[in-house]
């Protein structure tokens, strides 16, 4: 019996202590409608605390009109669609849906962990990468001209369609700087 | 198929559901196979992640020399660089999540031997990073005033070992030999405004040797040129930006570099270009600044010199040399016999890291300093892998470890599901190994122990506006991780 419900336990736990990542941030969003509404101004606020919350993204679509349709191709290659909202943070919404996107750094551009390949046609609509995003970029393995960092990408209707791939995993295990290239 | 690893990112409702289904496959299943990990850096948490996530018939331990967890991330990482001390939180998760136990506090080849570990687990990980400094061999290299980068690393990020690094830091010129990141942390720390410092978790003691520095010219100095930095662009942009200090790249070549830039892929060329621009900023107009670092390429070290009765370092003698070939990739370079005299008053190698084995039986390449192994698997000992940097050397920066790290626990993964590296008996796992640890007096830290230290050190560092003041005393550590268990 202590033993079922320890393991009835341990997922709730680990649901919880996901939770506690996000709770112990300092800030919280406040406003909603400012968020949705700076989209467009993201560089100018991507430094602010709301976006690294990842709490907004676990929030569903209060409309059909907010949501947002993207594609996640996985490292394993297959198609992984999504259903986000304007607003949500690529990475953020990744992590909602269990895609394997790392964001080591929680979105502050203190890594290059979430890389992901926008689709070619997409790419020209998202906002110009800041030099920090780009500087981050240059570090990623199997960086490529449609190569963005996945938490510098927020959703519009714009974007309602939109591919990403994530680079695959690796085939051979390097050594000594060799920066492997996606296939 | 079933997933266990949904859970993570499922709501609590189908949390709840596969909770239920977890019970069923956990009572259906067979024992659990038991794997441990040396080192809580980067590498042994970003393998742990990996098998947490793929499997769940796993019991993972994680072994650390010091009572605290994170290596790297905690004793590599620069104080301003807080932003890449997020991963923290990511590895607090994978240590919070009920799969994986932090035994801090133990010295794998002291305490208990790799054997002892081989015995109690199916798996053994080896993850302890590059802990060794590497030596240039030139002559003055035991000077006063002489240190390596790790050394001055862990002083400044207050690693125990090195809390009573002896340095003089009452000098106007440093030079630094390397020019990768490291190399850059250091320039930077020396150079940063102290208004700024202060801010960081940097260590007490450093924070004091350096608001007294009198340090206002660093020179960092590499064999090769400029097309061969190991450095990256967000460090040297910091260095460039750096408030109150201007800068000097020599660039004597710059037709050539100019040349090349077109021939060379994306990061290269921004880091180029970044440099050529520095060049040509009028550094004296721009800024009206004591303090300055330099760039000077082209220069092997030869001997380092020290002052007439004194023990302390004068000056780097440098001989100059040129790229053999024109392959900017990995250029050979030659010696032009031309000598050159740097003074300086300090001297601090940046040349790489390297690890040591941890016991006798381990193939060891002594050249590069890392694990014999092939994909990550040690060869010859079926069942033992290696992870990061006692792997692949010092290189790279955390996503290279997370992919190696991933990479490495799908290997194991692989093997164990042939039936490579677990035999048909049970292992023991932990409780052997801590019931050895009892006997000798070893006192494992655990995750939630770590917790009241970590607590203990923000608030200390509350009182000075830092986000945290670090504990540099081990036995003070321990005595504090302690102390909510009585």
């Amino acid at each position: 019996m202590a033993a079922s419900i320890r393991l009835t336990l341990s997922p709730c736990l680990r649901f919880i202590f996901r939770g506690w990542k996000f709770r112990n941030v300092t800030e919280y969003h406040s406003n909603v409608y400012n968020r949705i509404h700076n989209v467009y101004n993201f560089r100018e606020f991507s430094k602010s605390p709301v976006y690294k919350s990842g709490e907004y993204e676990w929030q569903d679509p209060k409309s059909e009109d907010e949501v947002v349709n993207i594609t996640f191709i996985d490292r394993e290659g297959k198609r992984r669609p999504v259903r986000g909202k304007v607003g949500d943070n690529v990475l953020y919404l990744a992590h909602r849906h269990g895609i394997e996107l790392e964001g080591a750094c929680e979105a502050s551009l203190a890594c290059s962990t979430c890389h992901v390949y926008v689709q070619e046609e997409y790419y020209p609509k998202l906002s110009e990468p800041k030099e920090e995003e780009d500087d981050m970029l240059d570090m990623a393995p199997g960086l490529k001209p449609n190569s963005r960092l996945g938490c510098q990408i927020i959703l519009s209707h714009e974007l309602e369609g939109m591919v990403l791939k994530l680079p695959s995993i690796t085939r051979n295990f390097y050594v000594d700087g060799h920066v492997p290239q996606p296939h | 198929m079933y997933s266990p690893f949904k859970m993570w990112n499922g709501t609590i409702r189908s949390a709840k559901k596969y909770a239920c289904l977890r019970t069923t496959i956990r009572f259906s299943s067979v024992a659990k196979h038991k794997v441990c990990i040396v080192g809580s850096g980067p590498a042994g948490f970003y393998t742990a992640q990996h098998l947490i996530k793929n499997e769940p018939n796993l019991e993972i331990d994680m072994f650390e020399k010091l009572p605290v967890p994170f290596g790297l991330v905690r004793y590599g990482v620069a104080p301003d660089h807080a932003d890449v001390k997020n991963v923290i939180n990511t590895f607090t998760s994978i240590a919070k999540s009920g799969r994986l136990q932090f035994i801090g506090n133990v010295t794998i080849g002291k305490d208990v031997t790799l054997n002892d570990l081989r015995t109690a687990y199916d798996v053994v990980v080896l993850a302890y990073g590059a802990a060794q400094d590497r030596w240039l061999g030139i002559p003055g290299e035991n000077f006063e005033n002489v240190v390596s980068a790790r050394k001055f690393v862990g002083w400044y990020n207050g690693l125990p070992e090195e809390s009573n690094l002896q340095l003089n830091l009452n000098v106007e010129k440093a030079v630094i030999i390397g020019q990768g990141n490291v190399a850059l942390d250091i320039a930077r720390i020396l150079l940063t405004p102290i208004e700024i410092l202060k801010k960081t978790d940097i260590a007490q003691h450093a924070l004091q040797a350096l608001k007294e520095s009198k340090i206002r010219n660093v020179k960092l100095v590499g064999r090769r040129g400029p097309l061969q930095v190991a450095f990256t662009i967000k460090e040297l942009r910091e260095m460039i930006k750096l408030p109150e200090v201007s800068n000097r790249i020599h660039l004597e070549d710059r037709d050539y570099i100019e040349a090349c830039i077109p021939k060379t892929p994306r990061p290269r060329r921004r880091i180029t270009e970044l440099m050529l621009q520095s060049a040509d900023t009028k550094q004296a107009d721009v800024k009206d600044s004591s303090k300055q670092w330099e760039l000077i390429f082209h220069r092997t070290p030869l001997e380092i010199v020290k002052s007439e009765n004194q023990r302390s370092v004068k000056a780097l003698v440098v001989g100059i040399n040129r790229l053999k070939e024109d392959n900017w990739e990995n250029p050979q370079i030659e010696d032009t016999g031309l000598r050159e005299t740097i003074p300086c008053g300090m001297i601090i190698k940046s040349i790489g890291y390297k690890s040591l084995p941890l016991s006798d039986e381990l193939p060891f390449d002594h050249i590069k300093g890392v694990i014999r192994q092939k994909e990550g698997r040690v060869e010859g000992m079926p069942g033992v892998f290696c992870s990061g940097w006692v792997a692949s050397g010092p290189v790279g920066v955390i996503a290279s470890t997370l992919q190696s790290g991933h990479d490495v626990g799908k290997r194991i993964l692989d093997d164990l599901r042939k039936g490579i590296c677990a035999t048909s008996t049970v292992k023991p796992g932990r409780d052997v190994i801590l019931s050895q640890l009892a006997t000798r007096g070893v006192e494992p830290v655990t995750f939630v122990e770590w917790e009241t230290l970590d607590n203990e050190e923000r608030e200390r560092g509350k009182n000075q506006k830092k986000p945290r003041e670090k504990i540099i005393d081990v036995r003070e550590m321990i005595d504090i991780a302690k102390k909510v268990q009585s």
